[in-house]
């Protein structure tokens, strides 16, 4: 693999998103500080997930990583469906670029646009409700691996995707009900059991639940549980994703 | 030993499948480009040059047969052969995020080339770009963005360079810079392969030329023995009137322009004594060799012909 050539198609896709910073981070944490000044005002006072936590703090956690879920998606699905529908992929697929260098360069310029988002959310978030970080090695573990997750998704739907509104359907019908059904806003333990169940299958919520142990020490799940779903689920769809990179699938006919 | 080929074809053949049935874009094409040749591929639109240039750069694969450059094969050794190749693709096509400076430091990124300025302003300043260099390429004009797609071609220094109908639709301006440019590349050792629909640029500066009729080499020869081979004359005139049929069966006729072929003296004498009993008043006479737009129809027609 091109170290060189990986280099500069991550430094190209950084570049592209940082470019539209306005759109690219900046609205997104704002829409997540719009998702916690409303549902905090509204259920503040009714509900309490964890003992001696407030429902606001409880949300950012949530927010964060949701943020960190669907800005890496957007990142990889939205720069390659460009590409392919202006044509301009072209420049890339005459490169001597490998399956690899690509994955690497895409899914990691993905993952530094989802924790840049997910950084401005914490940030601007933080100061509605303060929250100490009880054990942060799970936040980075989750953050990364999640954006890496969703990144490598956000390339399989890309190359899937000939239209726009394909990446949509894909987008609204998949990756957003998964993320809104993950235990953004609530704990899974208030659901009736077979919720409970359905989201137990759901790798969306292993990645919250752990993210948000790492600023609470408490979790739905054992984090080890949740590692191993979701580094499984990582590996599944990288290596779905590498092999599809690798076949030419819709690149090359 | 000989000296590799700067690109071989090996009986490449290429099927599309879909819904409305089976089309066979490409049906066994061979031939070798030697390195440091300036070498043109012809044919009418749907002949399969452009499919062919898509299996050379990777972005078709072949159904059948086999690509190399330089001795790279374009499919087991990729990225050795995609490192020898410069494309410049026949469609207008930019990435609108970045200025054209940006551009060609990232497409020469991708090729491994670091620290790549003084290569990249050669060719700003080549191509008529030094004054846009800072633009975004949203901002160029059609022409210009002409001119990135040559550059970012030729950005990582390939000595091999495909040029598939470059100059489709630009001034003459343009033309003249850019075959300027490339005449001193191929004159300093790169090889150089044309798709154009200009007859007479592919008649003034490919050595050889092969033409391609539904997917297959119909003619393949150094352009003078091509323009030779013809050995006819061609009488050119124009005129108001209606050709008599004798005539008009012969000729092509675009506006008021009308050329007929004819093989000798004495038959040059027998179409002008035709036209002057017809009555037909014609202007600006001339009487010339064969061009290689004439070659390329009469070639398309035997095709035509024989299929």
């Amino acid at each position: 693999m091109s170290l060189e050539g990986a280099g500069t198609l991550f430094y190209k896709e950084v570049l592209r998103f940082w470019k539209v910073a306005f759109q690219t981070v900046a609205a997104p944490v704002l829409t997540a500080v719009m998702y916690l000044l409303i549902f905090g005002h509204v259920l503040e006072e009714h509900v309490q997930v964890f003992p001696g936590v407030t429902y606001t703090s409880f949300l950012v956690p949530g927010l964060v990583m949701m943020s960190v879920l669907q800005n890496s998606f957007a990142n990889t699905s939205s720069s390659l469906i460009q590409s392919k529908v202006t044509g301009n992929l072209v420049f890339l697929l005459v490169t001597p670029l490998s399956h690899g260098a690509w994955y690497v360069a895409y899914v990691g310029a993905a993952v530094v646009r989802g924790l840049v988002v997910g950084s401005g959310v914490f940030a601007v978030t933080v100061w509605f409700a303060p929250l100490h970080l009880a054990e942060p090695g799970w936040i980075i573990v989750f953050a990364a691996l999640g954006a890496g997750m969703l990144g490598s998704l956000g390339l399989i739907a890309g190359l899937w995707a000939e239209k726009f509104d394909q990446l949509a359907a894909f987008q609204n019908f998949i990756i957003m009900p998964m993320t809104f059904l993950s235990g953004v806003f609530y704990s899974v333990k208030s659901l009736p059991g077979v919720w409970q169940a359905v989201s137990h299958l759901n790798p969306f919520f292993y990645m919250i639940d752990g993210f948000r142990r790492g600023f609470f020490g408490h979790s739905d799940v054992s984090p080890w549980l949740s590692l191993a779903v979701v580094g499984t689920s990582f590996v599944v769809v990288a290596g779905l994703c590498l092999q599809l990179l690798r076949s030419g699938y819709k690149l090359r006919a | 030993m000989p000296a590799l080929p700067a690109v071989r074809f090996e009986a490449v053949a290429k099927t599309y499948t879909g819904a409305r049935g089976t089309l066979r874009a490409l049906d066994g094409v061979s031939f070798d480009i030697s390195q440091g040749e300036f070498f043109g591929l012809l044919g009418p639109n749907g002949a399969g040059k452009t499919t062919l240039i898509s299996v050379l750069a990777g972005l078709v694969r072949a159904t059948s047969g086999r690509v190399q450059v330089l001795g790279h094969d374009v499919v087991a050794d990729y990225a050795a052969a995609r490192k020898a190749l410069g494309i410049v693709p026949q469609e207008l096509v930019f990435d609108p995020f970045f200025s054209v400076r940006e551009t060609l430091r990232i497409q020469s990124g991708y090729f491994g080339v670091r620290n790549n300025d003084a290569w990249i302003d050669e060719l700003l300043s080549e191509l008529g770009l030094a004054d846009k260099a800072g633009a975004n390429m949203r901002q160029l004009s059609g022409g210009m963005k002409r001119r990135v797609l040559v550059a970012q071609a030729l950005v990582h220094k390939p000595p091999v360079i495909v040029l598939d109908e470059p100059t489709a639709g630009v001034d003459v301006e343009l033309r003249q810079t850019l075959w300027q440019f490339i005449a001193r590349l191929n004159r300093e050792g790169h090889t150089v392969l044309l798709t154009t629909h200009y007859l007479e640029e592919a008649e003034a500066l490919c050595g050889r030329i092969a033409m391609l009729k539904q997917g297959q080499v119909v003619a393949l020869d150094k352009t003078s023995a091509l323009l030779s081979g013809m050995a006819s004359t061609m009488l050119r005139f124009k005129t108001d009137d209606a050709l008599p049929p004798a005539v008009a069966a012969l000729a092509r006729v675009t506006g008021r322009i009308a050329q007929v072929k004819a093989h000798d003296a004495a038959e040059v004498e027998r179409l002008l004594a035709t036209l002057r009993e017809a009555g037909v008043r014609i202007e600006d006479l001339e009487i010339g060799r064969a061009d290689l737009e004439d070659v390329f129809l009469q070639i398309m027609q035997g095709a035509k012909n024989e299929s």
